[in-house]
């Protein structure tokens, strides 16, 4: 348990860390970089929670394609060498103290609800083949089969609505 | 231990808020989205792991895939902005402001 509390002190202190220079830095392609640090962080803490399958989807999914795409996306959208767009507009200050307000009222509340509960140390849950990918598909396919149809449907409209919205007119 | 992954969940949702608040160049603000995505799904599996239930990792499977589908149109919509203003800037895309 002091090797798993040492390890998620290190990587949320690098996820922070990262996740605040995405949203101060004043260079898209490194805020960029800096995402991909912080999801690589999550795919982490998925593992130690014990969810294995879907911290290979974060990384497959989040690093692998949206961030590729959104790389992308910088890439068509850059603005023209020489000019230094600044990146913070001028109502930073409301963020900061919104921001500040909503981590408090959360912390506050999580502690005060939840401080003292320990995660079980057994994290497997061995309901189908003794693994939880195998549990986690078999509950997909089996009682969340309707939501997951939905996903399907969901992604379809959202793949044909990008390409006619990005279309060229002709 | 539930409450550190909690309380850096609760951590990434509000710098993700102040991103979405105060950056100016739309693709910055879909990444701030992204990270409130991902302190979700933390959320989610802790809550899972915490009652052994595997319900929490099927919904943060659908989160990520929403998150998927979001990005893609995202992205659609800001190159159109960017075919037709030739400039990202979310201050001045203000035509609909009073």
């Amino acid at each position: 348990m002091v090797a798993q509390n040492i390890f998620f002190y290190v990587i949320a202190a690098g996820m922070v860390g990262a996740a605040v220079a995405v949203v101060t830095t004043r260079n898209v392609v490194r805020a960029a970089l800096y995402l991909i640090a912080v999801f690589a962080g999550v795919a982490a803490q998925f593992i130690l929670l014990a969810a294995e399958f879907v911290a290979v989807t974060q990384v497959l999914i989040y690093i692998g394609a949206i961030m590729v795409l959104m790389l992308f996306g910088i890439m068509l959208t850059r603005a023209r060498i020489g000019r230094d767009v600044d990146m913070t507009n001028d109502h930073w200050w409301v963020g900061v103290g919104t921001a500040l307000l909503l981590a408090a009222v959360m912390a506050y509340s999580l502690i005060d609800r939840w401080g003292d509960d320990p995660l079980p140390t057994e994290r497997q849950i061995n309901a189908v083949a003794g693994s939880n990918t195998a549990t986690v598909s078999d509950s997909i396919f089996s009682q969340y089969l309707i939501p997951f149809e939905i996903v399907s449907v969901l992604l379809l409209a959202a793949l044909v609505g990008a390409i006619v919205i990005a279309r060229k007119d002709r | 231990m539930l409450n550190q992954f909690l309380l850096l969940a609760a951590i990434l949702f509000s710098i993700g808020v102040y991103g979405v608040i105060a950056r100016r160049n739309t693709v910055m603000v879909l990444m701030s989205i992204e990270l409130i995505l991902n302190a979700v799904n933390i959320n989610l599996l802790t809550f899972g792991a915490a009652n052994a239930d595997v319900a929490g990792a099927v919904f943060a499977l659908f989160v990520i895939a929403v998150a998927a589908a979001e990005v893609g149109v995202g992205l659609a919509m800001v190159l159109i902005i960017y075919r037709n203003r030739q400039s990202v800037d979310l201050d001045e895309v203000d035509s609909m402001r009073g």
